[in-house]
């Protein structure tokens, strides 16, 4: 029974992780932009419920994702439109750069020790399914997760926005001559990427309730690690990317026993660089590229 | 003129290097430890910039070196006596061993350029992006490891204890060699094949060049400027933590390289330099600082301000402030010759 305890709270770890790899997949997929500000974004949720916290936890979910979006579409418009026509050096950098001055803001707004967040705790308690004790936050979590990730699929596929953005993801300049417009669908990229980050922040705070101004660090490498890993050319391979990162920390997290627990990353990253080796197009991307010049 | 320009090149560089050094040893002792830091900040840069400059391929990986480097040198030249009470878990080699600090610094570079190889090795066939994750996976291990291993190092808690040798003397002798290294390297064939990899590889590719042996090489040499950078760090600060070699130095040194201008040597120093330069008067300035009037930022600001400077500095110079382009004297002088 613990077996299929484990894989149902890996699989509601995955889906938390397949959102991120969305989010991030997404500005990747029009801009060529690796946003490593992403999980400040989700920080940014998270400190939202934190203040809201007396508030009532729908007022203060609705908000989170305001201020999420908000942020998301403010950092598109002033950081990362200037410079799409730098080396992809330079937008890694400076969305580092921007990362390290979100951190630094919280850092100095919230301190360093950390705030509590509890506007969903109550997901927190288990329900017993015939022997199987799941947290109801397990269920929440693969719940919005499959319907956030259904939601963008159809959002994409039968849109004329997504419609625009898949073209723009395939060829940008092909797709501006005709006539997609690009501030649109980039503004769009970001926003759908900031429903995601707040819908993660939500779902994430119930599991680790302790917010600090760091917590989205180690949410962007493990996706973006993911992203990678499962493929960043298209959007399904990344999200499949990120899902079996989530899968693989949390199952192997379990399995491993209490000395060897605390190198699960050292194994995490290890597999990572075997996958990177073997298929450096990534590992669902189907057919090795046919020119892998270099 | 054209048969000086490896000296002018190096000129630039140098005659900053130096002037830092002299501007700290005239300050108070207080202020001299930024001047220090800055300094070996300009060696972490420079040894990053080998690679990723002359390669074009971006690496995470880096600091990795630097700590493999600062916690060999620290650990193998604290007082043997004191390791058995410190940190007892050591293997018997670590915990028994104490050298001295200027064969412990080529320890270090030896360690770190031995790491930067065995790792280069399957790495160096990835490039783009997948390189990029690649060397962010093995930052990863490294902290990991070192921060759980006993046997190798502290573990969680600091390494401490460490001899204090970098003054500002030799870190400036340690920033010049590395600087020189760099130039040295550049300027030389496998240097030039290296940089023609990265305007083209597949055109390069057809000329012969192995694209692979080259970034191996450059990678390698990288790693063990590193780790001796890495030594500096350690016997400069005194004690250290995994965490002070981690994320947030990996992401403040590339920044300081790509706002200097990623493609050149110059670009490297002048972008360690003022980042560094910026990031200790905003510090200082936390404590009020006298700029024809009485200075004082908030608490806890600094961090704001460079976060946002170094943001602006990328958005609006996005090839950094050289431009990429080695140092070089006014034009008109040049030609009056």
């Amino acid at each position: 029974m613990s077996t299929l305890q484990a894989l149902v709270d890996a699989v509601a770890l995955g889906s938390i992780y397949a959102l991120v790899a969305v989010g991030i997949g997404l500005v990747f997929g029009v801009l060529r932009l690796i946003n490593f500000a992403y999980g400040e974004l989700i920080t940014a949720g998270a400190y939202t419920l934190w203040v809201l916290r007396s508030l009532p936890a729908v007022v203060a979910i609705l908000a989170c994702f305001a201020v999420v979006v908000s942020l998301s579409l403010l950092l598109e418009r002033v950081a990362f439109r200037p410079l799409r026509k730098a080396t992809p050096a330079t937008m890694l950098i400076a969305t580092f750069a921007v990362s390290y001055l979100l951190q630094s803001i919280y850092l100095l707004v919230f301190g360093s020790l950390g705030n509590s967040v509890s506007t969903l705790a109550g997901l927190q308690q288990a329900v017993d399914l015939g022997g199987l004790r799941i947290r109801w936050i397990t269920i929440v979590s693969l719940a919005c997760g499959s319907l956030l990730l259904i939601g963008t699929a159809i959002l994409l596929g039968r849109t004329s926005i997504g419609l625009h953005m898949r073209a723009a993801a395939t060829d940008f300049q092909t797709a501006r001559v005709l006539g997609v417009r690009a501030n649109r669908v980039i503004a769009f990229a970001f926003l759908v990427s900031g429903v995601l980050a707040a819908s993660v922040s939500v779902l994430f705070t119930v599991q680790n309730s302790l917010v600090t101004p760091d917590l989205g660090v180690p949410i962007t490498i493990f996706a973006l690690v993911g992203v990678v890993v499962g493929g960043l050319d298209r959007l399904w391979t990344a999200t499949l990317g990120g899902f079996a990162i989530g899968f693989a920390y949390s199952l192997l997290g379990d399995k491993l026993s209490g000395e060897a627990r605390v190198y699960l990353p050292s194994l995490v990253f290890g597999l990572v660089i075997v996958v990177l080796l073997l298929r450096p197009g990534g590992l669902f991307a189907g057919q090795p590229r046919s020119v892998e010049r270099v | 003129m054209r048969r000086l320009e490896p000296l002018v090149q190096y000129l630039g560089p140098a005659t900053l290097i130096v002037a830092v050094a002299v501007a700290g040893s005239l300050t108070s002792h207080a202020r001299e430890i930024e001047f220090r830091n800055a300094l070996v900040n300009v060696a972490i840069v420079v040894a990053i910039y080998v690679f990723v400059g002359n390669a074009g391929v971006i690496s995470f990986g880096h600091v990795s070196f630097v700590a493999v480097g600062a916690f060999l040198s620290g650990l193998l030249t604290i007082e043997a006596q004191s390791k058995q009470f410190v940190l007892p878990g050591l293997f018997g080699f670590l915990r028994e061993t104490t050298i001295g600090d200027l064969p412990a610094l080529a320890l270090a570079a030896l360690a770190g350029g031995l790491y930067a190889f065995l790792v280069g090795l399957p790495l160096m066939r990835l490039s783009g992006l997948p390189a990029g994750i690649a060397t962010l996976a093995v930052l990863g291990i490294t902290y990991n490891v070192l921060r759980n291993w006993e046997k190798i190092g502290p573990g969680p808690l600091t390494l401490s204890l460490v001899p204090e040798t970098t003054t500002i003397w030799r870190a400036a002798a340690g920033a010049l060699a590395v600087a020189a290294t760099a130039l040295l390297y550049q300027r030389s064939r496998a240097g030039r094949q290296l940089r023609a990899t990265r305007e083209d590889a597949g055109a390069a590719q057809a000329s012969g060049i192995d694209v692979y042996r080259q970034r191996l090489v450059a990678f390698t040499l990288s790693g063990a400027l590193a780790g001796f950078a890495g030594a500096l760090l350690v016997h400069l600060l005194g004690s250290i933590t995994t965490d002070q070699v981690y994320l947030s130095l990996t992401f403040l040194t590339l920044a300081m390289l790509v706002i200097g201008g990623v493609s050149s040597l110059w670009g490297a120093v002048v972008g360690a330099l003022l980042v560094s330069g910026a990031n200790s008067f905003l510090v200082d300035a936390e404590n009020t600082v006298h700029v024809g009037f009485d200075l004082t930022l908030p608490d806890g600001t600094s961090l704001v301000i460079l976060g946002a400077l170094m943001a602006a500095v990328l958005i609006l110079r996005p090839s950094g402030l050289t431009g990429g382009r080695e140092f070089s004297l006014p034009r008109g002088r040049a030609k009056a010759r």
